[in-house]
């Protein structure tokens, strides 16, 4: 195309925008507004005289500055406690059954004469580490993502940025970050991809940097599981799950001052700015279609999720096994490297086998917790059983858990480096290996220094 | 509206959700719309596919593309991002503005909510500026019915020159005569008269002198009118695709499937 004709409709329209009031735009807005208006009310009349504002009311409570914040705390605990409660059954049961037909099979496979390396690679290694991923992590998920999916389709999801707004703006980061947190409870990966929502760059990659904190479905399991086993005991039998969903909750406030803080600093230091003004509507309250919430929870995100550990679970089961089995000198290839790691463990209130665990699970965080116990259960057959009370037996009596353990492995959890699709997708929103860096080594420093801390001064 | 009460239309039209399976195209459907109207269930209802949806604004944040088969005519539908207005320079204003502009759709689904009529027309408004190929869809019906609020859908859709189809997404009421609609524009059979706001007389006239200009310069444009209006605005990035050839460009970008979306962070300019 000529450039000199382009030009001279650009001169062309230079001087007919001289001709028009300087206002036409404004004017042209203001007209479009007023249109819309006269259209409107000749298109839709309220009936009958009452007004509908059950919405509102429930809006002034909702996001009220009194009852806002302790509301959203409440509904949380609620969740979680639901969550905790509902899972204890049907997971021993999954345990029990699973470990049975472990049993029967390894039987079996000895029986006709397999050898004995083929029954545990598959057994005792393959298959248990499925075996521990079904049965910790299906039912608080069957039950999390379902209640989960139901607050975010009744529309409660822009009250929680409505109302963490003000923390967020002193943060220096934007407000829709609320946002982009909470999808992080169902996966980081997808937090991250949904912080496309924020559109200034360096608010963008604040909300990036610290999605992490905010534990995802993969690592709910683990701290369920601690707070059930350990928090939950402290206190009379009645209020077990009860204290245990309130353990999980003060965690995710943790997480929640943790990325309001490291979201402060970031913007102080190296992510320089101030918060940028947006608007949220805040959307009707929609009833939740349930049918179509338990497809999408059940199917899309519980068996999604379930598939993604089970992919991972499986060869990480296979490791653990060889680890366990492959013996240098009198000790296998997982025990010389615990015993390696075990001062630096020690030093944060863990041990060695926790941070190996940590290692084998960098695929995916689902794994932590199965990883663990295989470890610590070496190459013996399960004869401790599979229930809550036998694992807590096992961590406490054989390897000398204490409640600074499990309140340090949560935190740790909490805090620690992303997974690797996480950290893989970092990369893809940010097309930079530095961030992508950061976003990793960042969180992974924190979890070491905040466990330190904590086992210095307990 | 809800019920179907078309007698003319062909008694075999029937829905086929095609999900992704983007071969053998006839025509695109584009679906815009304010945040939060359920653009992503209609999406979802009409290509079988299972976009995330939630009731929450701003999930949206790609042009989703799918497709679906109706009367023997294959339809691809891209759903943009949600946005109160297409006159910012944010991302996702920017994403649905470009493909509307230069993607050249057979047919725009304007997805409106039917309990906030008023707010939500300034879109409609503005995309009828840009192109004439629309269909309102008033959806969420049945939540207007439970605050008690009477839509006449025959009123708006008188006023605004273009069909609009009351429907509740979420339970599928509505929908075959919304697709009826979209293929009646989308094939031309169906003509529209779009509403203009024209502003004042000068800026009228001003517009009627650039748009043959326009045309003569860069031919084959889909919106000369709309890109008249942001030279009258003075907008730099228009200028400048005007004056580069990039306005070409901007439409053969357009007709690609799944753009890339991200693009390496930036923090030079920004606040």
């Amino acid at each position: 195309m000529p450039r000199a004709e382009a030009a001279a409709v650009l001169r062309r329209a230079a001087e007919l925008r001289a001709t028009l009031d300087s206002q036409f735009r404004d004017e042209t807005v203001k007209s479009i507004y007023a249109e819309a208006e006269r259209i409107a009310s000749r298109a839709s009349h309220h009936v009958g005289t009452v007004r509908y504002d059950f919405d509102q009311r429930v809006d002034r409570i909702v996001t009220s500055p009194v009852f806002g914040l302790p509301l959203m705390a409440l509904l949380l605990a609620v969740v979680f406690w639901l969550t905790v409660a509902g899972a204890n059954v049907p997971s021993a049961m999954l345990a029990t059954g699973f470990f049975w037909v472990e049993d029967q099979a390894a039987t079996l496979f000895t029986n006709i004469g397999a050898p004995w390396w083929v029954t545990g690679f598959i057994w005792h290694g393959v298959f248990r580490g499925l075996a521990w991923v079904v049965s910790v992590m299906l039912p608080p998920m069957a039950i999390f993502f379902p209640l989960f999916t139901m607050l975010e389709d009744l529309g409660y999801l822009p009250r929680v940025a409505f109302n963490l707004d003000f923390l967020f703006k002193r943060a220096g980061a934007h407000g829709k970050q609320a946002l982009t947190m909470a999808m992080g409870f169902g996966c980081n990966a997808a937090g991250i991809i949904s912080t496309r929502v924020i559109d200034s760059p360096r608010e963008r990659l604040v909300a990036i940097l610290t999605n992490n904190f905010v534990p995802c479905n993969g690592r709910f399991p683990t701290l369920i599981l601690l707070a059930t086993i350990f928090v939950g005991p402290l206190v009379p039998s009645a209020f077990e799950s009860l204290a245990a969903a309130g353990a999980v909750v003060g965690v995710v406030i943790i997480g929640v001052i943790f990325t309001l803080a490291v979201s402060w600093g970031l913007s102080r230091t190296v992510l320089k700015g101030e918060a940028s003004a947006f608007t949220l509507e805040l959307p009707p309250y929609r009833r939740p279609g349930i049918l179509r919430i338990l497809y999408t929870s059940l199917i899309d995100r519980t068996l999604f999720v379930l598939w993604r550990a089970a992919l991972t679970a499986a060869p990480a089961g296979a490791v653990i096994w060889l680890l366990g089995n492959i013996t240098v000198g009198d000790l296998s290839l997982a025990r010389h490297i615990a015993n390696s790691l075990n001062p630096l463990g020690h030093a944060i209130g863990l041990d060695g086998v926790i941070l190996l665990a940590y290692i084998i699970a960098i695929p995916a965080n689902e794994i932590v917790v199965p990883t663990l116990l295989m470890v610590y259960m070496g190459t013996g057959m399960m004869d401790e059983g599979s229930s809550l009370e036998q694992i807590r037996e096992l961590l406490v009596n054989t390897h000398g858990w204490t409640l600074l353990t499990a309140v340090n492995l949560m935190l740790f959890s909490l805090l620690h480096n992303p997974c690797a699709t996480t950290i893989i997708t970092m990369y893809k929103e940010t097309l930079s290996l530095k961030w992508t860096v950061v976003g990793t080594l960042l969180p992974l420093g924190l979890a070491f220094l905040v466990t330190f801390l904590v086992a210095s001064i307990w | 509206m809800s019920q179907h009460d078309c007698n003319t239309c062909s008694a075999h039209a029937e829905l086929a959700r095609m999900g992704v399976t983007l071969d053998r195209i006839d025509r695109v459907v584009a679906l815009a719309g304010n945040p939060n109207t359920g653009k992503s269930t209609l999406f979802n209802a009409l290509t079988g596919l299972k976009q995330h949806t939630g009731n929450w604004p701003g999930k949206t944040v790609t042009r989703a593309e799918g497709a679906f088969e109706f009367d023997k005519v294959r339809y691809k539908l891209v759903d943009l991002p949600g946005t109160y207005s297409l006159l910012s320079a944010s991302h996702d204003e920017q994403i649905a503005r470009d493909f509307l502009l230069f993607g050249d759709p057979d047919a725009t689904i304007v997805v409106i909510d039917a309990t906030a009529i008023e707010r939500n027309l300034n879109l409609v408004l503005q995309v009828l500026e840009i192109t004439s190929r629309v269909v309102v869809a008033v959806n969420l019906m049945d939540e207007a019915k439970r605050k008690h609020l009477d839509v006449d859908i025959r009123s708006l859709s008188r006023d605004l020159g273009v069909p609009a189809v009351g429907i509740t997404a979420r339970t599928g009421d509505g929908i075959r005569s919304l697709l009826e609609a979209v293929a009646g524009v989308s094939s031309g059979e169906l003509h529209t008269v779009p509403l203009r706001v024209t502003g004042t007389p000068a800026f009228h006239r001003a517009i009627s002198e650039l748009v043959p200009l326009i045309e003569s310069v860069a031919p084959g444009v889909p919106n000369a009118r709309w890109i008249a209006i942001r030279l009258l605005d003075g907008d730099a990035e228009v200028e400048e695709a005007l004056t580069s050839g990039r306005l070409a460009g901007l439409a053969a970008d357009q007709q690609e499937s799944a753009p890339r979306f991200s693009a390496k962070i930036s923090l030079q300019g920004t606040q």
